[in-house]
């Protein structure tokens, strides 16, 4: 059996993953205090977060139901709000793809907005990484908040009580994201990318579903592409 | 249907669905080549889909119904800044937490 551990490139990807436990931890821990608050026995609560691992979606889960919504229209919210876990999935193919399935399986389950920044940020650096390199970054990248993100649902639903709002934790996710984004700005083709993605989010903001990301997402990919094939073509010429 | 029943049918095909968008071009794709042009699309999906994620909740935030915050917005500008120029996660979240309670605290 062919052997996919990598000592040094997991304990990079853990070193990378770790500081997103400071993350992790405070979304976690809302989630379990706002689920054990709406009503949800301590299984469900922590089901949500095991099963799902998706802060975002499983907070428009909640909300919707909060709200009453059909179950129908919680499911499918929720989920769209996850449509952008299949960009990641195409994105990680090129990388990973060539794993047996139920690893692959294993990458998927744990594929989230952290563990998929840090690897492709990490490949890109480093085009010249294996298979089994590029597998133990990510496992090592994820070992951290994984678990993390369980615990603090764990403490958030036995805790119960609200976290005070003087921390201003709501923005813990947008600060960390930023914080990646910014090392990714490495060519015109990457910046032109990002400024359409925020240009298109905002005016498509107004979109049910969160399609709004969608559509910023899509038009982010082309003009990256596009930018990217033209200064080539410069070059070239 | 009871309502306990409901809220385990939501957790159940949420988390079938969240794994199946994960899986979807991983598990079908594996390996096989794909084509120039969608390579080219993919090598951009980070910068195409973060930065989208975020502008609404820098501009909107929730905490403060959705009115653009000074404190939220310079912050926002500090990490992205630190973070492009040393190319350092890290200090990027550390100067934008100093940057939202400084900010907090003083505007």
């Amino acid at each position: 059996m062919a052997s996919y551990w990598d000592r040094s490139n997991f304990w990079r990807g853990f070193r990378d993953g770790l500081p997103f436990v400071l993350v992790v931890g405070p979304f976690g821990m809302l989630f379990g205090v706002v689920a054990t608050e709406a009503g949800l026995p301590l299984v469900q609560v922590m089901s949500f977060s095991i099963v799902v691992i998706a802060g975002a979606a499983q907070f428009t889960a909640l909300q919707l139901m909060a709200d009453n919504a059909p179950t129908l229209v919680v499911i499918a919210s929720a989920l769209a709000v996850n449509l952008r876990m299949a960009m990641y999935s195409a994105s990680m193919t090129p990388h990973l793809g060539a794993l047996p399935a139920w690893r692959r399986a294993l990458v998927a389950y744990s594929l989230v907005d952290q563990s998929y920044a840090l690897s492709v940020m990490e490949y890109e650096k480093r085009p010249e990484m294996t298979l089994a390199q590029k597998t133990s970054y990510f496992a090592g990248a994820i070992a951290p908040v994984l678990p993390n993100w369980y615990l603090a649902t764990l403490v958030g639903a036995l805790v119960g009580q609200s976290i005070p709002d003087s921390f201003a934790l709501d923005f813990a996710v947008p600060i960390t994201f930023l914080a990646m984004i910014g090392p990714m700005l490495r060519t015109k083709a990457h910046v032109a990318a990002a400024v359409v993605s925020v240009i298109c989010a905002l005016l498509f903001a107004f979109l049910p579903w969160n399609l709004g990301l969608i559509v910023a997402g899509i038009a982010g990919m082309m003009t990256g592409a596009f930018v990217e094939l033209r200064t080539e073509n410069k070059d070239m010429a | 249907m009871s309502e306990s029943t409901t809220i385990w049918v939501i957790i159940i095909a949420m988390g079938l669905g969240s794994f199946g968008l994960r899986f979807l071009f991983l598990g079908v794709i594996g390996d096989r080549e794909m084509p120039e042009w969608v390579l080219r699309h993919l090598r951009y999906t980070a910068v195409a889909v973060l930065p989208g994620l975020v502008a609404p909740l820098v501009l909107w935030p929730a905490a403060t119904g959705g009115q653009p915050d000074p404190a939220r917005l310079s912050a926002a500008l500090v990490t992205l800044g630190v973070g492009y120029l040393t190319k350092n996660v890290l200090a990027a979240i550390f100067s934008g937490a100093a940057a939202l309670f400084l900010g907090l605290y003083f505007l």
